[in-house]
């Protein structure tokens, strides 16, 4: 069965932290918890310094269920600088992460 | 359950802090701000937002928010302030500041702001309305920032000029006049940390999912490097010598727009006979570049059909900072890429509006050519400086802080400070500043919280309105816009309010046909067509119509000069890589390339004994410069002010990740968190400006515990520069990494 999830185009995950501001805006959430939080990699490819980011969802994520009955993205997807996130069904981003080169799905079901 | 309200408004200055433009809706429950969300109607950020946005009810609301006027009770230091009311807080304001007119001229006094922020409108009225000549960004060394790229693009282009990410048109990305950038060169700046001069920092990142790739020129290694097609890693302070030597790629191997410098450049074989001053083992040697690197990416350049520069305050901080912007504006010139889809276009304020004044032209127009040639004339540096004299107004900082403490060749006796915190903040030599300004007889500071510089200096505390607390104007570039008041914190007042309320006492006739701010925005947005209410009415923002304001080619169709003419805003109405403006200010007209003040070959001795470059400033879409440490939501993110030093450097000085050290020079030493990272380079490291701690004691000595962080306490000054805008030292510094031992 489908499940809510979100895509992440981590090739163009920037680390800019407004996914975790916006969600603990949207929940009230105090300093020390977050439905997402983003980590740095760094790591040499090609000769290259590479520095990639890449946002984590903790089991405080609830996929914005409010929002979504307001017809609205979750916060961190609606005000992602970079727009790398996809908010969606488990079998539908499924298929467009076919489309994307560097990308991770997540999905969990939600603590009420 | 009460309802809420959304109502539609722009952010810019107070709250996030920063150069502002995009859109945000603010949910408003019994007249208390509850929540805000990026506004998807709104062509600027199309509904996104950043973290300092996001936390703004945190800000707002915080509980050491200054919400009241006060008054100094005790000593300068001794951060004891007492409520005042506004009536009583602006009578003392215009006593003290007419007394001091009277006894040592109008020129006593300075006007003082931080960076790009809705100030520059406001602090204008003022100051002028005063008859003080010194407005100025008080402590910013060499004024570097955007002034000196201002200055260069004015004398080559006539005009300003932006990277076109298609920010001029409604539709954006969808307009079919609008193609993406082939290659947009990153100079100094990674855009994905902010939004800085006008500019959306993640439109490069929209561009680049369009096919943009880009050529990036940065000492350290970001996440916009790791994707460039070339990364030019060079030694920070170097970039006029890699700007020349690209040039000279160009030229010499034929690759410019033959056709564009025909018709539209001036100057061509003196700029080529320069660059030839800077062949590609030269420019190697200086920059620490691979030749081959520096001639791939001009290759590329101008190979590409349309390309664009979107550059960064680095620029400014080069020794000689005016001169390093003037050569890469050039690199868009001789590749033909001015004012064309794609390219760099010409930047002007939108419908003709002026909010903010960027030129000597828009203060004539807003304050009249009497006034502003008088001004020229006493403003500290004018003498000196012609470019300080002839563009855009601002009084030379490094000066102005020489003249405060030797009170040479007349006296500062008096400073309004309009939300900028100099001591904690932007001013090089920061002991230096407290000592000098510790000698004013009267000192306002606009500000929003307490911070090292009310605490040290301020006897009276005017307290600041965030955006969705005030009404102003925007037209930096494009599109025009309303900031719109929606709620009430405390006895907040927006910066024009209390500005407005003060120059109204000093130049009553001026001000005699406006009875409120309103009424002076509806005059200051005639060219429009709007008042300020139609214009928010109609959905808070409009693009420009076809005409100057609006791209593209305009050169061709006779709209950006005054006659009518085809042709660019300059003496010879075509692009002048050689600057007849400069020429006639005595000034090179011709870009050229100058060492940092201090490096391995300009002080090898010092070198010896502080062999770390150290690069300050890079930017967080967590903190704007000197702001937010107090803000939960963003202090959590990164709670201590950290160092990048390369493994091996780590290794060399023997302290690990996560150590605490000094990092020191003959100027002193500031405590850092060390982050052993790859960013940085082995002879390299970063920190982060603007650090003091809300948190510790505000009384003197302690202030906020700025002289354990304030990086800027070991910043040199004066600047580094022939044309008085430029050359602050804050990128190429030396120092050494020292263990602090417990």
């Amino acid at each position: 069965m489908a499940r809510y999830a979100i895509l992440i185009d981590h090739d163009y995950c920037t680390g800019c932290h407004t996914c975790e501001v916006a969600c603990q805006q949207e929940h009230s959430y105090p300093v020390g918890t977050n439905g997402v939080t983003v980590r740095e990699y760094e790591y040499e490819a090609n000769g290259r310094v590479k520095i990639d980011y890449l946002p984590f969802f903790t089991e405080h994520c609830d996929f914005c269920t409010a929002r979504l009955a307001r017809q609205e993205q979750p916060a961190c997807v609606k005000h992602c600088q970079a727009r790398c996130m996809e908010f969606g069904l488990s079998n539908d981003l499924g298929e467009t992460m076919k489309e994307r080169p560097r990308a991770a799905l997540f999905t969990h079901v939600p603590h009420r | 359950m009460s309802q809420t309200q959304v109502f539609h408004t722009t952010a810019w200055s107070a709250g996030p802090g920063c150069h502002g433009g995009c859109g945000q809706k603010v949910y408003v429950e019994d007249g208390k701000m509850v929540r805000i969300e990026g506004d998807e109607a709104h062509p600027w950020s199309q509904g996104r937002s950043c973290p300092k946005v996001l936390a703004l009810t945190q800000y707002m609301y915080h509980p050491d928010r200054i919400t009241r006027p006060l008054k100094r009770v005790g000593a300068r230091g001794e951060g004891r302030f007492e409520p005042i009311s506004w009536d009583e807080a602006l009578d003392t304001c215009e006593a003290r500041m007419k007394d001091l007119r009277t006894k040592y001229g109008a020129e006593s006094v300075v006007f003082a702001q931080g960076t790009g922020r809705d100030i520059g409108g406001p602090i204008t009225l003022l100051c002028y309305s005063f008859g003080s000549p010194n407005w100025v960004q008080l402590g910013l060394s060499g004024h570097s920032c955007y002034t000196p790229r201002l200055g260069a693009m004015k004398g080559i282009f006539g005009d300003f000029a932006v990277a076109d990410c298609s920010q001029f048109l409604e539709k954006r990305y969808a307009d079919p006049q609008w193609v993406p950038p082939e290659i947009i060169i990153t100079w100094g700046q990674d855009s994905t940390t902010g939004c800085p001069d006008g500019f959306f920092g993640h439109w490069v990142v929209d561009c680049m999912r369009l096919g943009t790739k880009i050529i990036a020129v940065d000492p350290r290694s970001t996440w916009l490097t790791s994707r460039a097609l070339h990364h030019l890693q060079l030694r920070p302070g170097t970039d006029g010598a890699l700007a020349l030597a690209m040039i000279n790629v160009i030229i010499s191997e034929g690759l410019y727009d033959r056709e564009f410098v025909e018709k539209w450049v001036h100057g061509f074989d003196q700029l080529a006979a320069r660059a030839r001053e800077y062949p590609l083992d030269k420019a190697a040697a200086i920059t620490d570049l691979p030749a081959a690197d520096i001639a791939a990416a001009a290759r590329a350049f101008a190979r590409a059909k349309q390309a664009a520069i979107q550059w960064g305050v680095p620029v400014d901080m080069c020794a000689d900072g005016t001169s390093v912007a003037q050569a890469i504006s050039c690199l868009t010139a001789i590749t033909g890429n001015i004012d064309k889809p794609g390219g760099e276009v010409i930047a002007r304020p939108s419908h003709g509006v002026t909010a903010y004044p960027f030129s000597t032209e828009e203060l004539i127009k807003l304050y009249g050519e009497d006034l502003i040639k008088r001004m020229n004339e006493k403003r500290v540096g004018a003498d000196k400086y012609p470019r300080v004299k002839n563009f855009r107004g601002w009084a030379q900082p490094d000066m102005v802080i020489d003249q405060i403490h030797s009170g040479k060749p007349y006296p500062i006796k008096g400073a309004w400070i309009q939300t900028a915190n100099i001591i904690g903040g932007q001013a090089a030599r920061a002991g230096f500043h407290l000592e000098a300004m510790q000698k004013l007889e009267f000192v306002v500071a606009v500000d929003l919280f307490h911070n090292p510089t009310t605490m040290a200096l301020a006897d009276i505390v005017l307290p600041a309105a965030t955006f969705p607390e005030k009404n102003s104007i925007r037209s930096w570039w494009a599109p025009l816009l309303t900031i719109k008041k929606h709620v009430q914190v405390g006895e907040c007042r927006s910066d024009w309010e209390i500005n407005f309320a003060m120059a109204k006492r000093f130049n009553p006739e001026g001000l005699a046909r406006w009875n409120s701010v309103e009424d002076m925005f509806d005059e200051r947005l005639a060219p429009s067509g709007f008042t300020f209410r139609q214009l928010y009415e109609q959905g808070g923002w409009k693009m420009p119509e076809d005409g100057p304001s609006k791209p593209y080619r305009r050169h061709e169709r006779g709209l950006l000069r005054m006659d009518g003419k085809p042709g660019f805003n300059t003496p010879t109405g075509k692009v002048e890589v050689y600057s007849e403006t400069f020429k006639s200010w005595g000034l090179d007209p011709l870009p050229q390339y100058t060492e940092p003040p201090q490096s391995a070959t300009a002080t090898p001795d010092l070198y010896r004994k502080y062999p770390l470059i150290m690069i300050t400033g890079a930017r967080s879409q967590l903190f704007f410069h000197a702001e937010h440490r107090m803000i939960p939501w963003l202090r959590e993110k990164m709670p201590d002010p950290y160092v990048e030093v390369h493994p091996d450097t780590a290794a060399r000085y023997g302290v690990y990740d996560g150590e605490w050290v000094y990092l020191e020079n003959d100027m002193g030493r500031v405590k850092r968190k060390v982050k052993v990272s790859r960013r940085v380079k082995a002879g390299h490291v970063h920190t982060m400006h603007g650090w003091w701690m809300p948190e510790r004691e505000g009384k003197a000595p302690d202030l906020f515990g700025v002289w354990d962080y304030q990086i800027n306490k070991i910043i040199p000054g004066p600047q580094s520069s022939t044309s008085g805008f430029g050359g602050g030292q804050y990128k190429t510094t030396l120092c050494t990494l020292t263990k602090i031992e417990h």
